[in-house]
Order: C-alpha cells, then structure tokens, then sequence
C-alpha cells in the first residue's frame, strides 16, 4: 500500500493496462502532449510513444467512432472523452454502434471499447460544464457503467474494464482528484456494489463523487453506506440485505431527481423491499436546475452531507 | 335513530376488537339477533343486538379495536325515514399510518396495531412502535396470556372490593345419584344427563327464594335479578376459564339445560361465545367435582354478588341418626358478597339448595 491521490490512482490504472497488455492505446484531447486535461496521463506520451498515446481532434463522435472500429479490429482502445458534457456529440457511436453491434450482428461482433470520461460538478464550472449523466448511459441495454469512488476503483476499474469483451464507460470524478488515501492493487470486480460503511440506522446508497459526502452523513445518523460502483447492471443485493436490517433507506445521486438513477434504486427497493421499509424512501439529488456558477448557490445545488442528514432523520 | 354500541362483555373488558359484521346496510334486525362478532382478551363473542330496526350505517371497521361504548353503527327505528345529520364515524376513523415493515412484524407477533402509538414519520407506526407494543393490552395473540390479565384484572377487584363470606354444606347425594342412574339407564347415549346439570337446575330452583344472592352489584347498589341466569365457569384448554350464562336456567327442563350445558361447553372451548352470554351471568356456578377435590371456595365474579361451588360426588362416611353408613355426598359452597346478603340468608340458601337435590324427580 503507498499514499496517492485519486488522480494518481486513476494514472497507476493506465501505467498498469499499459504494461500488462500491447494492445492497449489510449486516445483523446490533450491526453498526449500535454498530460490530459486533468493530468492523469501524464508522463504516459514520453514512456510508452505516439503511437500508443495519440492526440485527437475536438470531434468526440470521431474518435469514438475510431475506438469502435479499432476495438473491433483486435485492439483494446481506451478514449477518453474529456467529460460527460461533450460525451453528448459521441452519444450515436456510444448508444448505436457500441452498444448495439452485438445485437445487429447477431452475436458476430462485439466492441471491447472502454471509455473514460469525468463527470459531475462543485468545480465552479457552471451549467455546461457541471452536468452528470450516468443515468443516461446506464439505461442503455449493452453498456456497461461503472463509477470510481474510491482510489482502488480508480485504478483497477480501467484493467477490469479492459477484460471485458463489451463497451464500459467508465465514470470518473474531479471532485474527488485531489481525494488522498492508500493505494491498493486488488483486481476490481465491476460487477457488485459495495458496502463502504456498517451501520444500523438507515441505509444511504450512493455512487461516485457523492460517496465521501455520504460517508460523512453516515457518522451522524448510524448510516450503512453501499457504494453501488455498477450503475449498469445495478447489483441491488447489499442495498436490499441493508434495507432487510436499517428498513430506511435514502439514495444519495448527484444527477436530477426524475428519472435519476436514485428513481432507479427507489423503485427497486420498493418492488423487492417493500415490506421491510419502516419509512418511505427517500432521496437527494442535484436540485432541477442548471448548475449555477456562483459558488454557494452551485453548493445549495448539490446534494450535500448536511441535506443527507436532514433526509435520513426525517425517517426516523 | 338508533345507536348500536359496544356492549360490556364482562366486568373485564375496556375494549374489544370487532372482527365482522354479520349485518349490512338495508338489514333488518330484531332483539336477539346477532349483528356482529367481536374479539375480547376471552373469546370471539358474538355480539347480540336488543332493538328492532334497519341497518343504516356501519362505522366501524372490522380489525378495529373500540372501547366500550363505542357508536358502531347506527340504524333506523321502525318506520324512521333517514335523517339528513351525518353520522359522526366511530373512532378510528382515519387510515392509520404504519410502516409495510411495522405491519409485517405487527403480523409475526399477533400485536393489533390499533393500539400501537405510532412515533415514526408522520405518526406512522414502526418497527419499534410494534416491538414496544408487544405484550400489552387485550391484542395479544397469545390468548392465554391476555385472558391470564383478564382474568386477573377481574379477581383482584372481586378481592379488593367485594367483601366475601363463606359457607359450606355437605348435601348427601345418594338420591340424586340413583334417580340419576335409573334415569339415563333408560335414556339412549346422546341424550344421558350429568350430574352437573342436576346441581345446575337445582342452584336456579333454590335461588328462586333469594333475590339476594341472584343480582348484580354496580355503582353501590344491588340489582336482583328476576331470573336466573346461571354463569357456568368453564376452564379452557389452553389455560384460563369462561364463565358464559345459560339463560334463565331455572325454567329450562333438564334436558333441555342439559343440551345448552354442552353446547355451551362446546362454544367456549371454540371461542365462539355471544355478548349476552358474556354480559348477563347474574350467579355463578363453580364445578370442580371431576378434579377431585372435595370442596372449592370460589371468588365472585363482580359485578355478581355470589358464587356456588360443588366438589366431588363420592361416598363418604355418612351419618344417619345413630347409624354411621357409606354414602355418596357432596360439598356445595357459597360465596356471597357480605354487602347484599348476610350469613344467614346464605346458609338457608345452601338448606334449599340441599332439600332440591333429594328431590332429583322435581328436578
């Protein structure tokens, strides 16, 4: 174990695919000359070359495209889409070629792209730049989503992603890049949620950049945090063995309330949990506004461990 | 209009928890008739109504748990046309709040959740409402140990309260037996008589001259009462008794006393027991005989004023002027409640008694 930040975790994650397998190239704006927008392929140019690291035009739905076609060609691509905002130009190679091929073909091809991308806000960003759309690729059938909320998952989501033999889009969070802690290198499995914290009281499911908000709520109200890392599929299985023993539960998402995934979680809770709720569900989410630039009124925007507290004592 | 309530079924009961209506709206009804069943810490009684009239509304929902009192349902007298005043809803009205999960353990442990306050959001009930709630008040499922609460709420007033005297008699019994032994060696298996119904009809004759051993005492005033309505205690198989009426015993011939002894019996061991049975006991009668034991010393179930009790029939040492023989007697008891009778008038009462068991014919 050796002290890192999330970024570097996200960084060790590309050192680690880039070792372990030839294949592996990455592309996207900025990732090569000048380290990524974020930083978190720096040095990568200079060690493994332009032909593994390659630079892209601002044209999201090309070089998308040029994953897809080099996925199927027998290459393991990782892009980059620099964040979830402009993932929107790319949305008809991601939704219609990525995720559908297996289908179209009829089981001939499928596309082991993985895809990188940040997401959320609380940077003072504003409203284009602020936006958190998991929910819109995890209700895609033939995606795969995964979100890093932690350093290990940070590192080991990218080589877990690599292994599989569909599209992954992997979310990643700048809120959380300057995130310390000990860095692991346990394989990740992208396939269940996870427990973060034991609790009693109230269950508090989150993903991605809201889990340390939660983690924080938690200590105030006895909460049992589940991570739930895959968005899809969802593994409901810690939330409803949670929800079996707190009978509470408040989902925690940083994307609007309707037709949010926390909606998702919700509903699944009420449909298999049902009779073990001792409180309605509850939830907190992105106020439905566009992110306001202005700092406290982005931070009232968001969903906070102060709102989560005040969510979670009122089932009590 | 008129007012449906619900009865006191039992000096015990506050409340009690309405299980069916066996009535609805457009109905008509007439004294006697059951309009609905209800669940008391003792049985499920079925409750009787003694007006004529026309269902008109129901108030109250089966599953709720009302006191005593309580408006149930309201129907219109003979011919009364339906008024335009809308009837105030029997409490409780509004859908309690309680959580899928308070309600799946409420189920698990028999609590009713009428009774369980609700903490939770909103008033709702919780878990932890319902895990509180258990073990208290008539709604326990555990039946037994309700009617143990019951039944000790009511003797520890009977004891506090009613100020008992005790007498005793030893009644010889040998023609009773034998008029009792001619008699069902002639009778076919069904319709053979006990001796209890003998000593049941012989108690209701007696009392005919002691209204003040037959009443009821409320509120520091004795009621007698004209007829005899013999309270037969009835121990339960799973623990605790009964003490049901059968209705002005002293005019029913014994056959017929007979029969309503064991469908009595039947019903109570089955939980199905009407209101006024519940409610009318004006004596009771405690028979111990077939356990044994040579006497009983019984409590008085208030609001009666007096209790008889019978140990075993069996012979004993009997003597006749200056003859010592082997005969089969029998100790009756009397517990009376010293504030409406005396000693005195309780020990002629056991006399009568006596002389009405060496006339079984009369019987």
């Amino acid at each position: 174990m050796a002290s890192a930040t999330y970024r570097e975790a996200l960084r060790q994650g590309l050192y680690d695919a880039f070792e372990r397998d030839e294949r592996v190239f990455l592309m996207g704006e900025d990732v090569g000359a000048y380290g990524g927008s974020y930083a978190v392929s720096k040095g990568l140019l200079e060690k493994y070359g332009p032909e593994r690291v390659r630079d892209t035009p601002l044209s999201e739905l090309g070089f998308v495209g040029a994953g897809i076609g080099a996925a199927l060609g027998g290459l393991k691509p990782i892009v980059e889409i620099m964040t979830v905002n402009f993932s929107l130009l790319a949305l008809d190679q991601i939704v219609n070629t990525a995720a559908m091929l297996r289908h179209m073909s009829g089981g001939q091809f499928s596309v082991p792209l993985v895809i990188r991308t940040s997401s959320g806000a609380g940077r003072q960003l504003a409203a284009q730049h602020s936006q958190a759309f998991e929910a819109w690729y995890a209700h895609v059938p033939g995606l795969k989503v995964v979100a890093a909320a932690t350093l290990d998952d940070a590192r080991g989501m990218v080589n877990a992603a690599l292994a599989q033999s569909d599209p992954v889009v992997i979310f990643e969070y700048p809120a959380l890049f300057e995130m310390k802690g000990e860095l692991g290198d346990a394989p990740v499995d992208l396939s269940s949620s996870v427990k973060r914290r034991e609790g009693s009281r109230v269950t508090l499911v989150t993903y991605g950049a809201c889990l340390p908000k939660t983690l924080a709520a938690a200590e105030e109200v006895d909460g049992e945090v589940i991570d739930l890392r895959s968005l899809r599929p969802l593994d409901l299985q810690p939330v409803l063995a949670s929800v079996r023993k707190t009978r509470r539960a408040v989902v925690v998402d940083e994307g609007w309330r309707s037709g949010s995934l926390a909606a998702e979680v919700l509903a699944r809770i009420a449909e298999q949990a049902f009779y073990d709720l001792d409180a309605p569900p509850a939830r907190v989410c992105r106020e439905e506004v566009p992110i306001p630039y202005a700092r406290h009124l982005e931070e009232a925007a968001l969903p906070q461990a102060e709102k989560i507290v005040a969510a979670a004592k009122a089932l009590f | 209009m008129i007012e449906f309530r619900l009865p006191s079924l039992g000096a015990d009961m506050d409340e009690g928890k309405l299980l069916e209506w066996k009535v609805k709206p457009g109905d008509q009804v007439k004294r006697g008739d059951i309009v609905a069943v209800v669940d008391t810490s003792k049985a499920a009684v079925e409750v009787e109504i003694w007006q004529e009239g026309t269902v008109h509304e129901l108030l109250a929902a089966p599953g709720g748990t009302f006191r005593v009192g309580a408006v149930l349902a309201r129907l219109l007298a003979p011919g009364e046309k339906p008024g335009a005043a809308p009837a105030a809803p029997a409490v409780p009205a509004e859908r309690r709040k309680v959580s899928p999960a308070a309600r799946k353990r409420a189920e698990e442990l028999g609590v009713s959740l009428e009774a369980v306050p609700g903490t939770g959001p909103g008033g709702a009930v919780t878990v932890e409402d319902v895990e509180k709630a258990r073990g208290r008040g008539p709604e326990e499922k555990d039946k037994a140990a309700g009617m143990r609460k019951a039944i000790a709420a009511a003797m520890s007033r009977s004891k506090r309260e009613v100020p008992h005297y005790y007498l005793s008699e030893t009644i010889p019994m040998r023609r009773a037996s034998e008029w009792l032994t001619r008699e069902n060696a002639r009778r076919p298996m069904a319709s053979r008589l006990l001796m209890a119904a003998l000593q049941l009809k012989a108690v209701a004759l007696a009392l005919g001259d002691f209204p003040d051993l037959n009443g009821t005492w409320r509120e520091g005033v004795y009621r007698p009462s004209s007829a005899v309505h013999l309270g037969v205690a009835i121990s339960l198989r799973g623990g605790g008794l009964v003490a049901p009426a059968i209705h002005d015993a002293g005019r029913l011939a014994l056959d017929e006393l007979m029969k309503r002894l064991a469908d009595l019996v039947q019903r109570a061991r089955a939980g199905s027991l009407r209101s006024s049975e519940m409610s009318d006991p004006t004596i009771t009668v405690s028979n111990l005989g077939d356990t044994g034991v040579e006497a009983t010393f019984p409590v008085i179930y208030p609001p009666q004023a007096a209790i008889v009790g019978f140990g075993r029939v069996a012979p004993r040492p009997w003597a006749e002027g200056e003859t010592l023989r082997v005969a089969p007697t029998v100790v009756a008891s009397l517990a009376a409640d010293h504030r409406a009778s005396d000693g005195h008038r309780g020990a002629l009462f056991l006399a009568a008694l006596a002389r009405r068991l060496q006339e079984p014919e009369t019987l």
